[in-house]
Parts: structure tokens; C-alpha cells; sequence
């Protein structure tokens, strides 16, 4: 029987497989989406990567892009000067949640506000992973971490932020979209929200935003076969899957919600 | 460029113009703000971009930014300002990147900071402190170049006089040689080549799992080294047979050396030694201004700072004692009392008093 | 496993050694022809076994961070084997 390849074992963009994150991590998934999105959009040769600092780090000098290291919660800043000297390249920040939306606030803010052209892309597993699963600005009510270990208290931890939902009213914002990785589907889906962001960049249309909610089952206390469906049931059930923004539109995440609440809804 | 009278921030800016900077990004702060404003409104007519950056730590993150593309570009604050820099103008100078900043202080209080710095780590940034507006257009210049030389952090240490003091000056591009090509900086156009680069300040490299510190720390201290070595400048005058020698930095050098100048007229052997590189501190060149003197008098206004590298440098050699101290205005913005050359030559006179006695 | 025959119209290379044993390919399979095995892998834990069936779907690829996977369709269609 004669074979086509139709899954190759790792993206054209990508240099080896062999990486140190825990059993079970979403993010080299969305890793593997990522590097194949560019290339699909024709950028392997004009991609810039702003990196920040989280487990993703590691995956850093696995991706055959152009890229700089920034430090935690500032690679916005950092794309904002490569575009502006660069500005026929495809600029990317790939960041965590605990870097972008807890010391990185202001950034990506700002950054969305001045409608710079680049694409902000947020791995949000709700924890702080590399300093062993702390809670961040996305972290959800009720969920346990390290620092919260009866879980999140609105009272005393305050209210997760949604950063897509702040990000998508910005007059800036050409594109905002949040996916998950939790299943096949989920995974195809962040490859075409990427697109769909870097598209809108490559017309300049202004800012762009990509959501990916990856599994972290080492921050989350729970066994790596697990990861999946606490990731759909515990955060995307408050982080919900979807597009906030597009050709003007804004759709809050309590839309979308209500939407999936729906019989016969997504 | 005809020679004209410039205020030293609008000076600066035009200095970092004619030595091809590219991108500026910065935060309204006195004494700062105007180099803010003068980037403002000539880098778009020079094809360049100033983007008014939302914090500090912005500003200096843009600046980041643009370095890594290979442009080159600056960033600058007073001393608050540089305060919120402090982790980026460390990591800066490990991922080897050649950023200029413009230190503008509200008076002399920020030494410490420009040359020990703020920031974690075993790091070292190449300080220049100009006497006048003339040196800043010169010293401007030469930041720029031994920035993209040595592939490391410079820093102009100004304040609110040189800021401010309007002073005829001409800016002539200088030439200081040919410098390396800056392949290391990203453009996107080696992705999917598997050598793509990855300005970085932890030693990563492309398809490598791991870094080493270790050895990455030790080249920078090598190069940090040989910097020490090779870039210490100063400026030193009837230092041969000084009983009494003055040591000054910056704009408060200016009016030391005019205290000397004249007290030299009147027959008292005093001479003046000026850092020019805070860092290197020009520490053998000291040591030879200072031998034979009976004593070394440190002016400076703040409450003892630079004193500390004279007395490494003087080691014991003649006793080191301190003529300047804190001197400010009621804004706190560093134009004290004592920058008034009446003042200063007392303090000199009181050292010199101190010698015959 | 029972002797029944099950078409396959893909099949699977599978990196064992590389594999960290999370299991996240199991329930992404849709038709459910991977299996963990009963030996262990030199990292000392359990890895994916195909059984036929498989489709050539890629779901395995899409879920696995390891980057274990490569996924071929048979060019004639399908291929018939017997499972064990």
C-alpha cells in the first residue's frame, strides 16, 4: 500500500522537537499552529517574534523565526519599535497570561490603543507555570493554585480580567479572537484565528489579538489526561472560545457565553 | 550645519540626528521633557519615528525594539525615569544591544545610579558627562558610535543647566570609522533558514536546548574589562605641581574651572581634574594628576558620591576631602546655590586654606 | 480485538521514545484506534499503540506536545488488516 504524508512530524518553521515542558502542556500546540500560520500567510521570511518570559520561553530557540527575548509583560513595547523600524514585517508578541495581562497590563493596553500593526498572541492557562502554578489576572473564580489555595476568592483575590473583552473595544483593535486547545478542533480553530490576525496585519488594518487557552495540568493539580477537560470546563467555561472583534464588531465574551449556553449552541 | 544658538536639549537631539539615529521613545519629565519634544518633531522629517510611550519602561521596551532591528536608537529621563529602566538597561546590555541614553539629572545626585546602576546583575554602561553644550554635540556623537562598537549601553549624563543653557554651536557629523556590519540584528529574512537569529539577553541560540550563564556572564565581563581598559577620557589642567587639586564633573566642572583658572592668575597652585567618562572612572590618569598634591577636593553636589571613585583612585595617596555637598533649588531640580562661581571658589579657597594652614 | 477485520485508510509513526505518556491522543482519536501500551518507554512510561481502524484524520498530531506523531492516507483509498 502505497502512503501520502499528510501530518508532517513537526512545522517547516520549526528546528527539532525535543523540548523539556511538563507531560500533557498545551503550549507546544499552540506552538505548532503558530509556526504553520505564518507560513500559510507567506511571512517565513519577513516574521519578527517578541518573546516573553513563562515556559514558552523554552520553546523559543525551537522556532526558525527571526525573533528578540523580552523581559516579563514587555514584549509589546519591544514589537512596537521592530514595527515601526520594520514595518513591512509580520510582528508577533508570544506571551503568557501571567506576562501580558498581570505585570504586562499596561503594554498590550497601550500597545492595542496606538493600533500598532502586530499581532499580540496570549498562551492563558490561568497560572503563573514557570514559578510552579501561581495565580494570575486570569485566573478563575473558584480555581486552586499556590496562592490561592482554597481557591480564587473574589472577595479577597479580586475578579479575573478578560483581556480579549478590554482589548476588542480599543479603536486599535482590528482583530480580537480566543481559542483552545482542548481538543483536535480547538487546535485547527487557533490556526485560523492566527491567520485571520495576521491577515488584518498584513492589510493594516491596525492591532491584532490572538487568545489561546492551553492546558497546564502541573499548575493545575491535575493528572495530564485530565488537563483537556478541566481546561474546557474551568476556563473556557468564563474564558469563552470565539471572535470579539472583527470588521468593527465587538462581541463580548458574555455573548459569546450566552451563545454556548444555547441548546444546539457551539 | 551654520553655527547657531541652541538650547542644549535641542543641541542633543540634533547631535543624535547627525549620527544617523533612527527611533527615539521617551516620557515628559523635567529636565527630559524638551529632547522629548525636539525627537518629537524632528525625527518624522528626518524619516525617523519618536513615539511618545506611555511609561518609562515603555519607552526604553520601544527602544528595544528598534535596537534589535539594527537602527539606531535612544531613550532617555531624568533620574525617577531611569529609576522604572533599571531591569531593561541591565538585560539590554546583556542581550548586547547598542542603546544611547540621554541621563538628563536633576543635578549631580544620580552618579551613583549612571554608573553603578540600578539594575540586577554584573552590568557596566559607558557614562559620558559633558562640561557645555559643545561637548554634549561631540559626546552625543561618540555615544552613538562606541554604542554600535562595542555592541553595549552609553549614557549621556546631563542636567537642567545643560538642558537649558542656550550656547552657539554648529553640528558637524563626525566620523569615527568603519564600524561591523550589524548581522546579528533580525529583519525576518532568515526564517526557515534554520540559523534564524534570536536577539536575546540569556545566550540562547536558534535549535540549542539550554544556555550557560556561566560562560555567557564571563565574555560580558571580558568585554566590560576591556572597555574599562580602553574608553576612559578626561580632561585635566596645571595638575603638574597642584598642592591642592579639585575634582568636578559635568556643568559644575565648568564653574570650577573657571575658580581655578582665576586663582591660578592670583598665584595659588591649584589644579583641576575632570572626568569626562564617569565610567571607566579614568582612575590611572587621576592617580598621576594627583600625585605630589597635598590634598584632593571633591566638588560635587550631592552628599558624596563620586568622592568614592577618588579615593579608589587616590588610595591613600593624599587625603581626599569633600568641598561640594546637596544644593538645590526649591523645585528640587538640581540648579543649586552652589552652581554660581563665586560659591564654588570658596569652597576652593576654604581647601586651599586648609593646605597653608 | 477480536479478530474482526477494520479498514484502515491512514496509519500513524509514532516517536515511543519521545512520547512523555500524557495520553491526550487517546480520546482525541475519533475512531478510537489508539491505545496505550503495556510496556514502558526508556523515559519509564507508557506510549500509544495503533490497533486498525485509523483514518488518517491527524487528530493525534494536532493534540500531541511532543510532536510524536506522523500521519499518511493510503493512496488507493483503503487497505483492509487484520487485527490481532
Amino acid at each position: 500500500m502505497r502512503e501520502r504524508q499528510t501530518g508532517l512530524e513537526k512545522p517547516a518553521l520549526q528546528v527539532g522537537v525535543d523540548h523539556d515542558l511538563c507531560p500533557g502542556c498545551g503550549e507546544p500546540l499552540a506552538l505548532r499552529m503558530l509556526l504553520e500560520a505564518i507560513e500559510d500567510v507567506g511571512c517565513a521570511q519577513r516574521a519578527i517574534g517578541v518573546v516573553g518570559i513563562g515556559c514558552y520561553t523554552a520553546l523559543a530557540p525551537l522556532m526558525d523565526v527571526d525573533r528578540i527575548q523580552a523581559l516579563h509583560g514587555r514584549a509589546p513595547s519591544v514589537a512596537t519599535g521592530a514595527k515601526r523600524m520594520r514595518p513591512d514585517a509580520l510582528l508577533f508578541t508570544l506571551q503568557g497570561d501571567g506576562d501580558m495581562v498581570s505585570e504586562g497590563l499596561q503594554e498590550v493596553i497601550h500597545t492595542a490603543a496606538r493600533g500598532e500593526a502586530i499581532t499580540c498572541v496570549l498562551l492563558n492557562n490561568g497560572v503563573f507555570g514557570e514559578t510552579g502554578g501561581h495565580m494570575t489576572a486570569t485566573t478563575v473564580l473558584g480555581q486552586r493554585t499556590k496562592n490561592s489555595l482554597d481557591g480564587r476568592d473574589a472577595a479577597y483575590h479580586g475578579h479575573p480580567i478578560l483581556i480579549g473583552d478590554l482589548l476588542a473595544q480599543l479603536d486599535g483593535t482590528a482583530y480580537a479572537a480566543r481559542a483552545s486547545v482542548h481538543d483536535a478542533a480547538g487546535v485547527a480553530g487557533a490556526k485560523r484565528m492566527l491567520k485571520r490576525a495576521f491577515e488584518t496585519q498584513l492589510r493594516r488594518e491596525g492591532f491584532s489579538f490572538v487568545e489561546i487557552l492551553t492546558m497546564c495540568p502541573t499548575g493545575w493539580f491535575v493528572g495530564t489526561a485530565e488537563g483537556p477537560g478541566y481546561l474546557d470546563r474551568v476556563l473556557g467555561s468564563v474564558h469563552v472560545t470565539g471572535e470579539l472583534k472583527r470588521e468593527g464588531r465587538f462581541v463580548p465574551t458574555a455573548s459569546l457565553r450566552a451563545r454556548a449556553a444555547q441548546p444546539g449552541g457551539d | 550645519m551654520t553655527r547657531r544658538l541652541m538650547e542644549g536639549s535641542e543641541a542633543i537631539a540634533e547631535a543624535a540626528l547627525a549620527a544617523g539615529c533612527r527611533f527615539f521613545a521617551g516620557y515628559p519629565m523635567t529636565p527630559f521633557t524638551e529632547l522629548l519634544e525636539h525627537f518629537a518633531k524632528r525625527l518624522p522629517e528626518t524619516g525617523g519615528v519618536c513615539v511618545n510611550a506611555e511609561s518609562e519602561l515603555e519607552a526604553i521596551g520601544m527602544a528595544w525594539g528598534a535596537l534589535a532591528t539594527g537602527a539606531r536608537a535612544a531613550t532617555g529621563s531624568t533620574g525617577q525615569g531611569l529609576a522604572l529602566m533599571q531591569e531593561s538597561l541591565s538585560e539590554i546590555t546583556r542581550a548586547e544591544l547598542p542603546l544611547v541614553v540621554f541621563h538628563m539629572a536633576r543635578g549631580q545626585g544620580d552618579y551613583y545610579q549612571a554608573t553603578r546602576g540600578g539594575g540586577h546583575g554584573d552590568y557596566r554602561h559607558l557614562v559620558y558627562a559633558p562640561i557645555d553644550v559643545a561637548e554634549a554635540v561631540a559626546l552625543t556623537q561618540l555615544a552613538f558610535d562606541r554604542a554600535d562598537r562595542w555592541r553595549n549601553p552609553v549614557s549621556i549624563y546631563g542636567d537642567y543647566l545643560l538642558a537649558h543653557v542656550a550656547e552657539s554651536v554648529s553640528i558637524e557629523r563626525l566620523d569615527f570609522g568603519p564600524l561591523p556590519a550589524k548581522d546579528w540584528a533580525v529583519d525576518g529574512s532568515l526564517g526557515g533558514s534554520g540559523r534564524a537569529r534570536i536577539v536575546n539577553p540569556l545566550g540562547m541560540e536558534t535549535g540549542v536546548k539550554g544556555i550557560d550563564p556561566d560562560a555567557f556572564w564571563k565574555r560580558l565581563q571580558a568585554k566590560h574589562d576591556e572597555m574599562a581598559r580602553r574608553e576612559a577620557r578626561f580632561d585635566a589642567e596645571a595638575t603638574d605641581g597642584a598642592e591642592l587639586l579639585v575634582v568636578a564633573f559635568g556643568t559644575l566642572a565648568r564653574f570650577a574651572r573657571y575658580a581655578v583658572r582665576e586663582l591660578r592668575r592670583e598665584g595659588a597652585r591649584v589644579g583641576l581634574f575632570r572626568p569626562i567618562t564617569l565610567w571607566p572612572f579614568p582612575v590611572e590618569a587621576l592617580r598621576r594628576a594627583a600625585a605630589g598634591a597635598r590634598r584632593v577636593a571633591v566638588l560635587e553636589m550631592n552628599a558624596g558620591q563620586m568622592i568614592d571613585d577618588v579615593r579608589l583612585a587616590v588610595l591613600g595617596d593624599a587625603p581626599v576631602v569633600p568641598i561640594g555637598g546637596i544644593s538645590s533649588d526649591p523645585a528640587g531640580f538640581g540648579i543649586g546655590p552652589l552652581l554660581d562661581a563665586e560659591r564654588v571658589r570658596e569652597r576652593i579657597e576654604g581647601a586651599l586654606a586648609v593646605e597653608a594652614a | 480485538m477480536s479478530g474482526a477485520l477494520r479498514e484502515s485508510r491512514g496509519t500513524v509513526r509514532i516517536a515511543i521514545e519521545r512520547c512523555k505518556g500524557c495520553e491526550l491522543c487517546i480520546p482525541a482519536c475519533p475512531p478510537r484506534v489508539l491505545h496505550m501500551s503495556e510496556a514502558h518507554n526508556a523515559r519509564g512510561v507508557l506510549y500509544p499503540e495503533l490497533v486498525p481502524g485509523c483514518t488518517g484524520c491527524g487528530a493525534c498530531l494536532l493534540v500531541c506536545p511532543d510532536f510524536c506523531f506522523e500521519v499518511y492516507r493510503y493512496e488507493n483509498g483503503m487497505g483492509a488488516e487484520a487485527a490481532p
